[in-house]
């Protein structure tokens, strides 16, 4: 028994090493005082002040962050909605169609967006565009967690709220939204996750001309690696890292709900 | 003017008719119960009155009015739910205060009423407390304190005491009645509990598979049973299949296979010849030692098959000679004594011409 623990453990320990030694890494090299990411040479802010002087790099900061705030409060308002309809109507048909964007492959879901709004939209791409196409995949997020919420819940709290004088709409933001409150925070924090950093549904849906962050990262890596690029990842990580702890408090049934999809 | 009027409800989900064309008159000021084992259609009319579900056919009407078209946040009516359904990021005062702020109350009003209401329900000293702080009782008090406090037309009850201990429940249950009486408020309770309802209602609605099999006053029900479900749900009963060998205005003689002729009271359209149940509960049927002097005219002997000790009575189980298995209930009032025959032992049994019940088929 006490040897199948040891083994177990050094899979595990194996497994988490495999997944954030590179992580630790690009962190570490955000401070190596050398252009090269090959031998440490020592500590220094440099990268991360050049990252603060590039003009393009702000701009595609800016924008990621508004695409980001912009799509994770339609989600949020939209799959509260979607994730409210399914638990209360047994259809069958409503968490399919709300939850497959999650599943679909991104790549798919990237190319048929980018044909839909060209061709039956007729949209010009940019902001807009980019925004629709992250709500499009984060409802579905927002949709399982507040269900997964409202699964543990007495339906007869809201029949009650009914009953003793409550109009659907007191009942609602009296007794429903504040019940699922955490729900849809963390929802919102995980759309926000998901969108900041979204990479592939972004490049086929974004236009000329605007610089969104993970594509612009995306360019400097293909010219060459500088330790900017660290600099930059390590605070997008900072960033989701910190989304993502305070969901995860604020609903300990956030990353359970989206196992159990 | 009946206050609640059931008029011919029907309601079906699916090929099940869970209320089958029920008619029910309730008056102001009554303990009104739904009793039936689970099933039975009480919840869903329960529901129907509440107005979270509509009959398929009939009419509903409360004060003479139709309220089948109002929700249920414009019907005068509350309900207190089995899970209680307390809100559960609202504190005590909070929830009580609930409907008081619905009815668009002013703040100094719901203050004191919430108060005096917290008073009723001796939980003054909880009033901050949330939910989740709460014991079972507490929250019980709790549900039927927002329940009441707006003053509904009709107070529906849900199984309110199923999820709570033996002792508390019989506390509650002389809670409820307390507070019914103060508060003057009509009550329909829905349980499944036989003696619960016994207790607490003026009067029962025996429901059955949708129907409603028999409407009285909780003595007429366990003493005059309608039919064999309503004499079986209620109470512990003896039973045996008869014949009815002579009908008058004063009696019925029955014969009874393998045992003998028994006498019943009248009943009106009973024909010679009918066959049918006779029925006598066990607290009245006598037992005594069997001798051969006292076995006379209406009395049947028996052994002692086994014998059931609870504490203040001990039940015996007599099979008579035609096989026939009959309880009888001795009550324990000498003290240490725990029985009084020995299974096997020889007796008699005998009961009052007017005890016993017969019961069509």
């Amino acid at each position: 028994m006490r040897n199948r623990n040891f083994r177990l453990r050094i899979v595990a320990t194996l497994v988490y090493a495999f997944l954030y030694i590179p992580l630790v890494i690009v962190v570490a090299y955000s401070f190596n005082n050398s252009r090269l990411n090959a031998e440490w040479v020592g500590f220094t802010l440099f990268w991360y002040e050049t990252l603060f002087n590039n003009k393009e790099m702000l701009v595609a900061a800016r924008n990621s962050l508004i695409i980001a705030l912009s799509a994770s409060i339609l989600a949020t308002a939209l799959g509260t909605m979607a994730g409210l309809a399914i638990h209360r109507y047994k259809l069958k048909v409503l968490p399919i169609i709300v939850l497959s964007p999650v599943a679909t492959p991104e790549i798919l879901l990237g190319v048929s967006l980018l044909l839909f709004f060209l061709q039956v939209l007729n949209l010009t791409l940019g902001m807009i565009s980019i925004i629709i196409a992250h709500t499009t995949f984060c409802i579905g997020f927002v949709a399982i967690i507040v269900r997964s919420r409202l699964q543990g819940m007495d339906w007869s709290i809201f029949e009650a709220a009914r009953d003793l004088g409550a109009s659907p709409w007191q009942c609602f933001h009296l007794i429903t939204l504040p019940l699922i409150m955490p729900a849809v925070v963390a929802g919102a924090l995980m759309s926000f996750t998901l969108s900041i950093d979204d990479f592939v549904i972004t490049f086929f849906t974004k236009g000329v001309g605007e610089p969104i962050l993970p594509i612009q990262i995306y360019t400097m890596i293909k010219t060459a690696v500088t330790p900017e690029v660290n600099a930059i990842s390590t605070l997008l990580m900072l960033l989701t890292l910190a989304m993502i702890i305070i969901a995860t408090k604020l609903d300990s049934g956030v990353l359970r709900g989206e196992v159990s999809r | 003017m009946a206050l609640l009027e059931i008029r011919n409800v029907t309601r079906c989900f699916g090929d099940f008719t869970a209320v089958n064309n029920v008619n029910i008159t309730i008056e102001t000021g009554e303990f009104f119960t739904l009793l039936g084992p689970s099933g039975c259609g009480k919840t869903t009319l329960l529901r129907m009155i509440a107005g979270f579900d509509l009959p398929d056919s009939g009419q509903i009407l409360l004060d003479g009015i139709n309220i089948l078209g109002i929700p249920p946040e414009k019907r005068p009516i509350h309900t207190v739910f089995q899970s209680y359904a307390l809100f559960p990021h609202m504190t005590v005062a909070g929830n009580i205060a609930f409907p008081l702020k619905m009815a668009g109350k002013m703040p100094d009003e719901i203050k004191s009423r919430v108060k005096e209401s917290l008073e009723n329900v001796r939980l003054t000293n909880f009033a901050d407390r949330f939910p989740h702080e709460l014991s079972g009782g507490q929250k019980q008090r709790v549900a039927f304190a927002r329940g009441l406090i707006n003053h509904p037309r009709l107070l529906l009850l849900d199984e309110p005491l199923g999820a709570l201990d033996a002792k508390l429940r019989e506390e509650m249950q002389i809670e409820l009645v307390n507070l019914q009486q103060e508060a003057g408020v009509t009550f329909v309770f829905v349980t499944h509990a036989q003696n619960e309802a016994l207790a607490l209602s003026h009067r029962i609605a025996v429901m059955n598979h949708g129907n409603v099999e028999q409407i009285d006053q909780p003595s007429k029900i366990y003493s005059f049973p309608r039919n064999r479900f309503v004499a079986s749900f209620i109470g512990k009963t003896n039973m045996m299949d008869v014949q009815v060998l002579e009908a008058t205005s004063s009696h019925l003689k029955l014969i009874v296979a393998g045992l003998g002729e028994i006498t019943t009271p009248s009943k009106e359209g009973v024909q010679v010849g009918d066959s049918g149940t006779m029925i006598i509960r066990p607290e009245q049927v006598q037992i005594q030692p069997y001798s051969k002097e006292a076995e006379v005219k209406d009395h049947f002997r028996g052994i002692v098959h086994d014998y059931l000790y609870v504490g203040d009575v001990t039940t015996y189980i007599v099979e008579l000679v035609n096989g026939i298995r009959i309880e009888a209930l001795l009550p324990n009032s000498t003290p240490g004594r725990v029985k009084f025959f020995e299974v096997g032992d020889s007796v008699l049994i005998t009961w009052r011409h007017d005890a016993s019940t017969f019961l069509n088929d």
